[in-house]
């Protein structure tokens, strides 16, 4: 479903990767691997068409992912060291507007459900701004849970989330890619997922 | 979609209400100086009333600019906001719009007062409404393009001025214009037409061009 064939990436005057060729199908999870400034985070932002390969091409169902744009950006969840919260807005104000702009709208029953789920109950209508690290985390990450979306894009969703929570996303994950989802995902964190398909990219 | 990007920046601006105020509160302030410093003559207050207060609107509408995109970029939402199915454009009108609702229409409520301080007739004090009503969308649309330009350059307040200004010319000529003509006994009808003109046009052309330019500049 998602192919990547020869992909490089320039920054600057130097040369972070090429000739990367992947694809992942259904059910499948790909980890991006490699040291700090190998690339990661470029190559996530290029899957998901916020910057363009130096050379090569990203393909979403056998179209170059460019050409589909609102097709693909429908099927896809991309979440970014940045939270995307607002620190102004309440928690569950939150995890609506952010739905509603990535296309799906939620009242605030599926919202504080979603929230509940991800151990932020009782906390729904506290500004963002008073939350800890790990709790903005959670918020954004509650938007996995009630997105509908085939392929997720996660980069370092780990970071700042405490044992009971990798534990928890671990099996948010598991769910997803039993029903047929699609991860690419970066960790520096071991975890074990059990899945149909994983592979892993390494980067140099 | 298009209401909940309204919906949202407007609830941003009810929680930081201290933004909004700063604008509003820079244009009485600037507007009201002059008659200070010229003294109290009539009839050259009244010449320069309405060239004073839209320059006063056009430095204040600008001085929100900056935030426009800023904070969206900073917090990780304007990302998201680009990767969403929807019309990239659309957005850009809904926070154009937003911009308008937040900034514009305080400036277009407060002139007729602050025109009293010129000693403007009513239907002076009418057409610079208008005028305002018509001119200050323009000048919300033509900056979004401006601060998405600018978008995470370092100095990026003082570039936004040096691009917006020049486009915000014709606004102030035809703006200021309908007042003047209006004083001196001739029609304003042609004026506010090609206010409405410019309007139109940077309704459809403006979104296009900023969401272009966020592209370009989160790449």
């Amino acid at each position: 479903m998602l192919q990547g064939s020869n992909l490089a990436c320039v920054r600057g005057d130097r040369r972070l990767f090429k000739d990367i060729n992947f694809s992942l199908e259904p059910g499948g999870l790909m980890q991006v691997r490699g040291p700090n400034g190998s690339g990661k985070t470029s190559m996530l932002r290029m899957l998901c068409g916020l910057s363009d390969p130096a050379l090569g091409e990203i393909t979403w169902c056998g179209a170059a992912i460019r050409s589909l744009s609102g097709d693909y950006y429908a099927a896809m969840t991309y979440m970014g060291h940045l939270s995307g919260t607002k620190d102004d807005l309440t928690v569950v104000e939150n995890l609506c507007i952010s739905s509603a702009l990535a296309g799906l709208e939620i009242n605030e029953t599926q919202a504080c459900k979603a929230l509940e789920h991800m151990g932020l109950g009782g906390r729904e209508t506290l500004p963002v701004k008073v939350l800890s690290q790990g709790q903005r985390r959670r918020v954004a990450l509650a938007r996995l849970l009630v997105c509908q979306t085939k392929l997720w894009i996660l980069d370092e969703p780990l970071a700042a989330l405490d044992v009971s929570a990798v534990k928890l996303m671990q099996s948010i994950l598991e769910q997803h890619l039993e029903q047929g989802g699609m991860v690419v995902m970066t960790t520096h964190q071991e975890i074990d997922i059990t899945a149909a398909s994983i592979t892993q990219l390494q980067l140099a | 979609m298009f209401l909940w990007i309204i919906k949202r920046d407007l609830l941003l601006a009810m929680r930081r209400r201290s933004d909004v105020f700063t604008t509003l509160f820079f244009f009485v302030i600037v507007v009201s100086l002059f008659p200070l410093s010229v003294g109290p003559e009539m009839n050259m207050l009244r010449t320069m009333a309405p060239g004073v207060v839209w320059v006063a609107a056009l430095l204040a509408s600008m001085l929100s600019l900056g935030r426009m995109f800023s904070n969206d970029y900073l917090d990780g939402t304007l990302e998201q906001m680009l990767l969403s199915p929807q019309s990239l454009s659309l957005l850009v009108l809904g926070k154009a719009l937003a911009h308008w609702l937040v900034t514009g229409v305080p400036l277009v409520l407060m002139a007729p007062i602050l025109g009293i301080q010129y000693d403007l007739p009513v239907d002076a004090l009418f057409v610079l409404t208008i005028s305002l009503l018509l001119g200050t969308p323009v000048l919300s649309l033509i900056g979004a393009i401006g601060a998405a330009l600018t978008l995470g350059l370092r100095g990026g307040g003082v570039l936004v001025s040096l691009l917006v200004l020049p486009l915000y010319i014709p606004v102030l000529i035809f703006g200021s214009g309908a007042v003047e003509a209006n004083m001196a006994g001739l029609g304003y009808d042609a004026h506010m037409s090609l206010l409405g003109a410019f309007l139109l046009v940077s309704l459809v052309f403006a979104p296009w061009a900023a969401a272009a330019s966020l592209r370009v500049s989160m790449e």
